[in-house]
């Protein structure tokens, strides 16, 4: 039995922590949440494909450094105990995956080495609009090598150089790559919760698009694409709890009312104790992912599920009670609390709502158990 | 990361496996034979399997050879114990003793009251309970009121204990008593070892809850304790309680059925407006939040094995478990039997699935989030002691015990 990270992993975990305290303290997704004109930490995002983390999955053959899933996770968690606001999720847990899963070999060798190198922004869309998207109600088309319809929101959609399309063609749903520069692309980007994390609003109108994998296939490879991103968004949800939790106990252990710190009441303790049952949840839940994830077990979808479920959990009971805890001054612009409450509901409707994913995981248990 | 065994450990857990499949029947879909039996003939079969395992050197293997055990890692007691748990055998009766008093006797008894005391526990020749727990002193243990003075070489006891699991089947037990009033009140106490047999202990069984008697009162009128059983030094009674408790048995079996593969086999065969509960989306959402709470539970002891089979300490991560288990045990109970709608009260185990488990859990399991720390007692120590937010602010502490309030 060895249930945790080598401790290689957690060398690079610290010092991914070391690297993100000093690069991203939170005045950095703050100054990103306050200014439309930057749809991202630009320089922050340099680094970070200076420290070639956006290949650390991508095989050498791609141009990545190959190391694996892990180590993957263990900067996915940093990055959200950061809240950082960088297009890393939309880049590496969804256009990456889907390449890697779908891409033909002359499709993974035109665009895995720009993604590794961070030359290239990827995304994927999905949504498009309020309610839950399924194979049966998509509207975009795919006809001839030409995407038609409107994807919203779509993660990084105003600034990314390609993104991965659920769209539906005469077999069903297929996946297709379009270059977001090309004729018949028009975006723009859209309000949300969390405005440190870009939105874009994309129609397209005719544009020219490649098939990625099987047509009709679609449906099933985004599914095995946001299996293996559910562990990695997972991760980062982790992350912010945690990084709610630390905040709220700092406060707790400070703020004095009726000439104590408010931390030695029991209706303090409580929450704080239950924020931290959460964590450790998501946290054991996540680790199994991490693992499941790490080795292509046949658990994954399973294990994805629990860890993507428990992660939506913990982030959110995490920065809602961070709120509560700091009272008045939490419920302020000026305080970061609402940094980690925002991310906390933008995290935890990507690739699908904690209802979405319930239900993913009850499907899974029942053909586990058939 | 890796959820195998190394080659030694999977060659002891193959041993293990086979010995049991040889010795024991597979659990089934019911109440286990503890819960089938009432507590005397549960005992018999008890004393026999512990006998049993104890000779095939099974039973608490991580100990020293010299206290009766076989000296090997950790890691092999919880292999066995997960294997165990794969089977319906008699249990219940030995924890408090094996998990509690054994420890606690060898840190602090003689060395001939260990080799007399602790081998006979181990076979379950002789089970041991715990006298803390007083009807004015539950979760405040430390402001506790049964009184010993001394008497030549003997101590006198008087006084009242509550809660006490197994006193009226135990052969010996440990006990706190207060030896100074006068003194605050984590001060004035004094640790014991005793007979159960003593003359002037009267022991009446508490009816609970849910119709069984697993717990007593236990009387103290002056009852003769010699004082060659003080374990610690008198004043130093407290900090043997706390030594005990510290060494609560590391919990890594699943937790009691029914759990959320219960649900979702009831959930396949009751019908909801026509349809399988399975299909519904309430239940279904229900089912996988049980789920991360089980799978989160038996990942985090899989941390807490990875640390012990490593040779380091564990982290507070295994904390969590009760508040988690005793809850979800209770929700899961409740919500079986609405799955069964208006025939959900009935509780004959031969008119209802699962022989009448989701109804008889419902009624123990508030129980378990009591036993053993209340949850809001877990929480004061997730608080405190792992998140290190400021302790309570104590009235009681520094004063002398005769003076503390006590509403009465």
């Amino acid at each position: 039995m060895n249930f945790d990270f080598s401790d290689a992993q957690k060398a690079l975990k610290q010092q991914t922590r070391g690297f993100l305290r000093a690069a991203c303290d939170t005045t950095v997704p703050r100054r990103v949440l306050e200014n439309a004109d930057e749809p991202y930490a630009g320089e922050l995002w340099q680094q970070i494909c200076a420290n070639e983390s956006l290949g650390i999955a991508i095989p050498e053959e791609y141009g990545g450094i190959g190391f694996g899933y892990l180590e993957l996770c263990v900067v996915a968690e940093e990055l959200g105990r950061a809240i950082a606001p960088v297009p890393f999720s939309s880049s590496v847990y969804l256009a990456t995956e889907a390449v890697l899963l779908g891409g033909s070999e002359d499709q993974k060798q035109a665009l895995l080495p720009k993604l590794a190198a961070g030359e290239a922004i990827g995304t994927f869309a999905l949504s498009e609009g309020p309610g839950q998207a399924t194979e049966a109600n998509l509207q975009t088309t795919l006809k001839n090598g030409r995407l038609s319809g409107t994807k919203v929101p779509v993660p990084d959609g105003d600034v990314a150089d390609f993104c991965v399309v659920v769209a539906r063609d005469g077999n069903g749903a297929s996946l297709a790559v379009v270059d977001l520069g090309a004729d018949g692309v028009s975006r723009e980007q859209v309000d949300t919760l969390d405005p440190s994390r870009s939105n874009a609003r994309i129609t397209f109108d005719g544009a020219e698009a490649e098939l990625l994998g099987e047509s009709g296939q679609g449906w099933q490879l985004k599914n095995r694409v946001f299996d293996r991103a559910a562990v990695l968004f997972a991760m980062e949800q982790l992350g912010g709890a945690d990084a709610c939790l630390e905040m709220a106990i700092g406060y707790a252990k400070g703020r004095y009312a009726f000439g104590r710190p408010i931390g030695s009441f029991q209706a303090i303790k409580h929450k704080l104790a239950d924020m931290y049952i959460k964590n450790e949840l998501a946290r054991a839940n996540c680790y199994y992912g991490a693992w499941a994830l790490s080795t292509d077990a046949p658990e994954l979808p399973v294990a994805a599920a629990a860890a993507r479920v428990a992660a939506i959990q913990a982030f959110h009971f995490a920065s809602k009670e961070n709120i509560q805890t700091h009272g008045g001054i939490g419920f302020t612009w000026e305080s970061d609390c609402h940094l980690y409450y925002r991310r906390a509901k933008l995290l935890a409707l990507s690739i699908g709502s904690e209802r979405v994913w319930k239900d993913r995981l009850v499907s899974g248990l029942q053909e586990e158990a058939a | 990361m890796d959820f195998n065994d190394t080659p030694e450990q999977a060659a002891f857990r193959g041993e293990v496996r086979a010995w049991l499949a040889d010795n024991a029947e597979p659990r089934k879909d019911r109440p286990s034979v503890s819960r089938r039996l009432d507590a005397e003939e549960g005992l018999i079969l008890a004393k026999k399997w512990q006998n049993v395992k104890a000779e095939a050197g099974y039973a608490c293997r991580h100990w020293p050879v010299e206290h009766g055990g076989q000296g090997r890692p950790m890691i092999e007691t919880i292999i066995y114990d997960q294997e165990e748990a794969s089977f319906d055998v008699p249990t219940g009766f030995f924890g408090i003793g094996l998990g509690m008093c054994g420890p606690i006797m060898a840190k602090y008894a003689t060395e001939e009251q260990q080799a007399r005391y602790i081998p006979p526990m181990i076979r379950g020749q002789e089970v041991w309970c715990q006298l803390f727990s007083e009807p004015a002193a539950g979760s405040d243990v430390a402001g506790l009121r049964t009184r010993c003075h001394r008497d030549g070489d003997d101590w006198v006891v008087n006084g009242q204990k509550v809660w006490t699991s197994g006193a009226h089947y135990s052969d010996y037990g440990i006990l706190v008593a207060r030896h100074d009033s006068s003194l605050p009140k984590h001060k004035g106490l004094t640790f014991f070892f005793i007979d159960m047999k003593s003359p002037g202990i009267d022991i009446k069984p508490i009816k609970q809850i849910n119709g069984g008697s697993n717990f007593n009162e236990v009387f103290f009128t002056n009852v003769r304790v010699p004082d060659s059983q003080r374990l610690g030094a008198i004043g130093e009674g407290w900090q043997v309680a706390i030594a005990t408790l510290m060494n609560e048995r590391l919990a890594v079996g699943d937790a009691p059925p029914p759990d959320f593969r219960e649900v979702m086999k009831l959930a396949a065969s009751c019908l909801l407006d026509g349809k399988p509960a399975l299909e519904d989306s309430a239940v279904r959402e229900k089912i996988a939040d049980w789920y991360v709470e089980s799978m989160g539970m038996k990942h985090t002891k899989a941390r807490t094995l990875t640390a012990l089979s490593q040779g380091r300490i564990p982290g507070p991560e295994n904390s969590i478990g009760k508040v988690i288990s005793a809850s979800k045990l209770q929700n899961v109970s409740s919500f079986g039997a609405d799955l069964m709608d208006m025939g959900g009260v009935v509780t004959d185990p031969s008119l209802m699935p699962a022989a009448a488990l989701f109804q008889q859990s419902y009624l123990y399991s508030p129980g378990l989030r009591i036993a053993g720390g209340t949850d809001e007692i877990l929480r004061n120590i997730i608080a405190e002691r792992v998140l290190g937010l400021p302790g309570e602010i104590r009235v009681d502490r520094d004063v002398p015990y005769s003076d503390i309030p006590t509403g009465s």
